[in-house]
């Protein structure tokens, strides 16, 4: 059973967290709430498996239902 | 005291004073059905093809004028077949393949029907309801002519019922006046806003969604458009947040546009406002005539329970879904198909009554699964939430460019028969190699048959089909026989026979129900498996 890896993955995590915020960088709330979607869509297609798709879900998820 | 609730397309039934009015009480038949729509006329054509008596009550004496339905799926035609009236329906419609999806003006996505060869019946063809009900009012006429007890009664509307141990008594009114009826089974064919449900206090529950949509069927002669599903996300002559073009017989178009929630319904309906949006969208230049127009928000919901003891649910009366996905009509002649058999055999005594808790049980969970596809098709359509929008959108852009998004695009996932997996009539599936396609609980794929059809060869019975196996003529257990259907793989040189049943395995033998739907299957004959079969499809066991 394929499992979401939450082990550490980004060759440079700062480089990838700047690219992040940098590409949102200057649009509306609006615009930025769509990139924000595609982002995740294109990501989530990558990933494909069901089951971790929905274990990623899930974690994100609770993390909104502690807020 | 007679006022009918819509126009008619075509008047069938016109009141006759029946004997019944006239006893000093109530008859007793062994079947009532309430509402001539089409779901109770197929009901009606499958017990009477059965030699089951049968008494049809609609408060009309005819068809409504207006289609709804237009898209009938390869199942609805196969069980037409079954009843004899397939072939008007082929001969009518309109075969189509192609939906392509826009957004803007922009195309986004392209979906292909793509029917597989082999196959009596296409995927889809486009009808308009009130031919699909009046070809099968016909082949009742045929069936009467034959000898059928089949009786339709225009003009009697149930007003009230009393449910009871064993039978039900009907209180109906004409415009003779009033009279009453026994039924030993009740069947409610009466319609999403079923006033049987509601004398009976049944719940009825689920979703409504919050958007209504303007239907506009319009004839076009010389048309540019092509015999497509053509679907607009946010089109961009702005006549609704969707729009949809289809083509049906007779030079008529549905288009069908998304307009809103709060709507001033009466303003919409006007022929210039409705024309607006058509000419926004066609052109000023292209000529059309309007034929019908009406406005329909939806539902998606079920009743939780489909049989109260005498009293079983059929068609919209039972469930409703959002027309995206053409899962309303079709479903429901899914639910005549399964029960018209098990009401049959409990009926003559060859099964128990709780046979016909399995219709409850597989049709319940038919409906869930339409309900399911329509939900996702309409949250698609019409997103509920700020955020689901900005996913929506998201996919939309996102299909323009990429592929992986276009599965996404959900602009109706179109009606396909519901299988069904794991549930109590289910023999085993002992056929190593065998497609999943036919596993028990599926509807029978169709296949070529030395000139014809496998499906005109399977269904009103139990059939024993073998394909390159022995087995007895006929196999009789508790009174109910399977008759042997003996096909070689050779039958169909085309190899869908083979490819449909029996896969990487060289032999076969099935038992199909008589509703075409595969009780159980083995790689060969087994004498005391095919018994034990065949008592589990009646619910003996
Ligand atoms: C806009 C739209 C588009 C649709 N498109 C499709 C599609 O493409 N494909 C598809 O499969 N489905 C489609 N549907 C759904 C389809 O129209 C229905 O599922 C279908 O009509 C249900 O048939 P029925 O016989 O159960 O009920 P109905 O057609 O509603 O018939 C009920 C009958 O019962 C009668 N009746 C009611 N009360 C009484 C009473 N008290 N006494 C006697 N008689 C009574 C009524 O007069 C009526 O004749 C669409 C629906 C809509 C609204």
């Amino acid at each position: 059973m394929a499992r979401l890896d939450t082990s550490s993955h980004f060759e440079a995590p700062d480089e990838f967290y700047a690219g992040l915020i940098a590409a949102q960088d200057g649009l509306s709330d609006e615009a930025c709430l769509a990139f924000c979607a595609r982002l995740i869509l294109l990501l989530a297609n990558h990933v494909g498996d069901r089951e971790v798709l929905d274990e990623a879900l899930a974690i994100a998820r609770a993390g909104a239902d502690q807020n | 005291m007679f006022q009918d609730r819509y126009d008619l397309a075509f008047r069938l039934y016109p009141y006759a004073r029946a004997a019944d009015q006239d006893a000093p009480t109530p008859v007793r038949h062994p079947v009532v059905v309430v509402g001539g729509g089409p779901i109770g006329l197929a009901m009606a054509l499958d017990l009477g093809r059965q030699g089951v008596p049968v008494v049809v009550l609609d408060d009309h004496e005819g068809i409504g004028q207006g289609s709804r339905a237009i898209c009938f799926a390869k199942r609805t035609l196969e069980i037409a077949d079954r009843y004899g009236c397939g072939g008007p329906m082929r001969d009518k419609g309109v075969v189509w393949n192609l939906g392509k999806v826009f957004r803007d003006d922009r195309k986004v996505y392209e979906f292909n029907l793509l029917p597989e060869d082999g196959h009596r019946n296409p995927a889809f063809i486009n009808l308009q309801q009130p031919y699909f009900e009046k070809f099968l009012f016909e082949q009742i006429q045929a069936e009467q002519a034959a000898g059928a007890p089949i009786q339709v009664r225009g003009r009697n509307r149930v007003e009230a019922i009393t449910p009871a141990e064993d039978h039900v008594t009907l209180d109906i009114e004409t415009p003779d006046g009033p009279y009453r009826l026994q039924a030993d089974w009740l069947i409610a064919c009466d319609g999403a806003s079923s006033p049987l449900r509601s004398m009976m206090g049944l719940d009825f529950e689920g979703r409504v969604f919050k958007d209504s949509f303007l239907i506009a069927d319009i004839r076009m002669t010389d048309s540019t458009f092509p015999t497509e599903r053509w679907f607009w996300f946010e089109p961009w002559f702005k006549s609704g947040a969707s729009t949809l073009l289809h083509k049906q017989p007779d030079d008529i178009w549905r288009v069908d546009f998304q307009i809103g929630w709060d709507v001033d319904r009466a303003e919409e309906l006007k022929e210039t406002n409705i024309r607006a949006r058509l000419d926004a969208m066609l052109g000023p230049e292209v000529d059309y005539e309007l034929v019908w127009s009406s406005i329909y928000t939806f539902q998606c919901r079920r009743m939780r329970n489909f049989r109260h003891g005498r009293v079983i649910f059929a068609g919209d009366s039972a469930h409703q879904v959002s027309p995206f996905g053409a899962r309303g009509a079709n479903s429901g002649m899914q639910d005549v198909d399964n029960l018209g058999w098990k009401l049959g055999l409990v009926l003559s005594g060859q099964a128990p009554d709780r046979l016909l808790d399995s219709y409850n049980e597989e049709r319940t969970h038919g409906a869930d699964e339409n309900i399911r596809h329509s939900t996702r098709s309409t949250d698609f359509i019409t997103p509920k939430t700020r955020v689901s929008q900005i996913f929506r959108d998201a996919v939309l852009d996102l299909a323009e460019e990429y592929e992986f998004a276009r599965p996404i695009v959900n602009s109706g996932r179109l009606s396909v028969p519901c299988t069904y997996d794991g549930l109590s009539l289910n023999g085993p599936d002992a056929l190593p190699g065998g497609p999943s396609r036919s596993r028990p609980g599926s509807a029978c794929p169709d296949a070529p048959l030395g000139g014809g059809y496998l499906l005109d060869r399977l269904g009103g019975g139990f059939t024993l089909m073998t394909l390159d196996a022995e087995a007895p003529e006929a196999v009789t257990e508790d009174g109910v026989t399977a008759s042997r259907l003996a096909l070689s793989a050779a039958d169909d040189p085309t190899g869908a026979l083979a490819a449909r049943y029996l896969g990487t395995a060289a032999s076969g033998v099935y038992l199909v129900r008589p509703d075409q739907h595969v009780a159980a299957r083995w790689d060969r004959y087994d004498e005391t498996a095919v018994r034990a079969a065949l008592r589990t499809a009646c619910a003996k066991d």
